[in-house]
């Protein structure tokens, strides 16, 4: 009996495990095994040796992404409480216009925006119209950063309003009761309560932000490299597996390393959400 | 009578939609009572007492606190706490944080906090608890934080908004002594909803009992138990048997095809009434001197007494008592005058008192099927 049932279990577990090995573990050894070898095969360290000289772009992936992850933390937090807020009806649709970008590709909403930001796009024509500008606003920083935010702002949307969503009315009450007004209700009850869906959401926008490759290469006009870029490049054009593979391990762990400088300050019982 | 009054409702409506939840309630709250509110659920108890916590503001009427007018003063700013339902205690935060809350919000000073904190844990038996995880105590103990941390900020009124529900009897019966107990210590008034009538008579001062939004009784549980009003309170509060009755004279009534000797005065001749008997003043006798004469139909022995359901004349009556019958045995019951009630028809005669579809397990489904609901 108890052997069945733990046969079973396998048999339910399987298809999951053969995931996991297929595209998740042995792709994960395979990165590994070509950071440390050249192009015949034989171990070196040359690789991690040649980063030394992509130290900036690292720096700058890791600076756009966490200025975009705070921007968007910024916007969805007070945006995820609101609708929150509002009866099951209108949560619902609003949760529906937030999903909504989500289901054009993303080629097409970065190709979007670079209509709209070209010095001679729709914003600069508008903006013509009433005598103002022209604004250079593509392939700038902001730019690049603006096109994180608005591919990444509904993964932190989305965790922040479903914590938030199931969040004990009684204890807003509690709180209400024992004399806290709103400030106090918000900065006491509910952002303390909703960490958890901060913190998952933090993660979902930060490393898609840090590795992303195509906002640069579009909104950016190549000005603003990306590690992510640096990466597809070896792959594509310079066809240095070796070498794209030790800058997409250095990439993981610093990524990890972020992580987990973060989940330390975010308190620990929430737990790691990677 | 009026004095020292804290707290007065004066005709207060509500209404969430098409429901008509509250109508035209007047009631008023000594300082220092211990006053509960008792009816079946959705009689408007627990919005009652939301209204004093400030959560709803009434349609219509007004509520004063201490002479004032507070219809308008948001729950912050009010000086009643509230103990809820399912105790509603921060998980982010560790025992002592969630009994300073209040004092945190108030700036109070860190000396103080620590002070008020730890007198608040010794109060509900929790010293030592300070450092520990909300989620890893029990039921009881949960209770006794939320009771810490609303008195920690020193209320004028504690509002429990049935708190003893999700606990097991025997700790329900030591919460309930503890209670009372921490209210008469700290001379504060405490304003009680429970649909739970033991409850409600072993710790009150006072009981108002509810139904349908309009407030049925309100006196003493003695009074209450003893002197119900109409035939829903005389159902609710205890078990009885309601009967019609034609009252023949002062001090006569006619039920069951005998006339009783009884204390009531001051009816109209031959006005009919409901005639309320506690089954545990009925005496057993033999048949053959007993006023009124019935068979065992049957018994159920509940510990302290022999619960038993006698036929007379098509009426299912219930008698406590501690002699065993047989079903299926000829009896004969005898009333003492003093265990007679005479009580004016209502809407709600009519509705309750006969046993015929009396079944203990149906009673419990109901009850469950209530508590979900709340």
């Amino acid at each position: 009996m108890n052997n069945r049932s733990s046969f079973r279990t396998k048999l339910v577990s399987s298809p999951y495990i053969v995931w996991s090995v297929l595209f998740i573990i042995a792709p994960l050894i395979f990165v590994v095994y070509y950071s440390f070898t050249n192009s015949s095969g034989s171990f070196t360290l040359e690789n991690i040796e040649a980063l030394s000289k992509y130290i900036p772009t690292f720096l700058r992936s890791i600076w756009f992404g966490i200025v975009a992850t705070i921007i968007c933390l910024v916007i969805a937090f007070p945006l995820a409480y609101i609708i929150s807020q509002k009866t099951d009806k209108i949560q619902r649709t609003m949760v529906m216009l937030v999903m909504l970008p989500m289901w054009m590709s993303f080629l097409i909403r970065t190709y979007s925006w670079m209509a709209l930001l070209q010095d001679t796009g729709i914003i600069n024509s508008l903006l013509a119209k009433i005598g103002i500008g022209p604004i250079h606003m593509i392939n700038t920083s902001g730019s690049v950063i603006l096109g994180m935010v608005y591919n990444f702002l509904p993964y932190m949307i989305m965790p922040i309003y479903s914590v938030m969503a199931k969040l004990d009315r009684s204890m807003v009450e509690a709180a209400q009761d024992l004399g806290g007004n709103r400030v106090a209700v918000i900065r006491r009850c509910i952002i303390p309560m909703s960490m958890p869906g901060v913190v998952s959401g933090i993660t979902m926008v930060f490393v898609p932000s840090v590795s992303t490759f195509y906002i640069s290469q579009k909104l950016g006009g190549g000005s603003f490299d990306l590690i992510g870029d640096v990466i597809e490049r070896q792959f594509q054009q310079s066809y240095n597996y070796n070498l794209g593979a030790s800058l997409s391990l250095v990439l993981m762990v610093l990524i990890l390393v972020c992580m987990a400088v973060m989940n330390r300050f975010t308190g620990d019982e929430e737990g790691m959400v990677i | 009578m009026k004095d020292n009054v804290i707290i007065d409702l004066k005709n207060i409506s509500v209404a969430f939609g098409d429901n008509q939840v509250l109508k035209d309630l007047n009631l008023y709250i000594r300082d220092k009572e211990f006053i509960t509110f008792l009816g079946p659920s959705g009689c408007g108890k627990t919005t009652t007492l939301r209204i004093i916590a400030g959560f709803i503001e009434p349609d219509e009427g007004e509520v004063i606190f201490d002479g004032k007018k507070i219809n308008n003063v948001p729950p912050h700013k009010r000086q009643v706490n509230t103990i809820f339902q399912r105790y509603a205690l921060f998980p982010h935060l560790n025992v002592y944080e969630n009994v300073a809350f209040g004092l945190r919000i108030k700036k109070t000073p860190e000396k103080e906090i620590k002070k008020t904190v730890e007198e608040m844990l010794e109060l509900v038996n929790l010293k030592g608890f300070n450092k520990r995880n909300i989620d890893s105590l029990s039921g009881g103990q949960q209770q006794r934080v939320a009771i810490a941390r609303a008195l920690a900020v020193r209320p004028r009124v504690l509002l429990l908004d049935e708190p003893l529900g999700a606990l097991d009897l025997k700790l329900r019966k030591d919460m309930q002594v503890e209670l009372k107990n921490i209210q008469q210590r700290l001379g504060i008034t405490f304003i009680y909803v429970t649909h739970d009538q033991e409850e409600a008579l072993s710790m009150s001062d006072t009981v108002v009992v509810m139904d349908g939004g309009v407030i049925q009784q309100i006196g003493t549980p003695i009074d209450v138990y003893n002197e119900p009003k109409n035939a829903f309170v005389a159902d609710f509060i205890g078990e009885s048997n309601i009967l019609d009755g034609v009252m023949l004279d002062d001090c006569l009534v006619e039920f069951s095809g005998h006339k009783f000797e009884c204390l009531d005065k001051g009816f109209a001749k031959r006005e009919a009434v409901d005639v309320v008997v506690r089954p545990e003043d009925v005496d057993v006798v033999a048949p053959e001197k007993g006023m009124l004469c019935g068979v065992v139909t049957s018994v159920t022995f509940k510990g302290v007494h022999f619960e038993i359901i006698v036929d007379i004349g098509g009426f299912k009556w219930m008698i406590q008592t501690t002699d065993y019958e047989p079903e299926g045995a000829k009896i004969g019951l005898f009333i003492e005058p003093d265990a007679i009630h005479i009580m004016k028809k209502s809407e709600y005669s009519g509705i309750y008192g006969d046993y015929s579809s009396f079944s203990e397990e149906f009673d419990e489904l109901s009850n469950a099927e209530e508590e979900v609901e709340e």
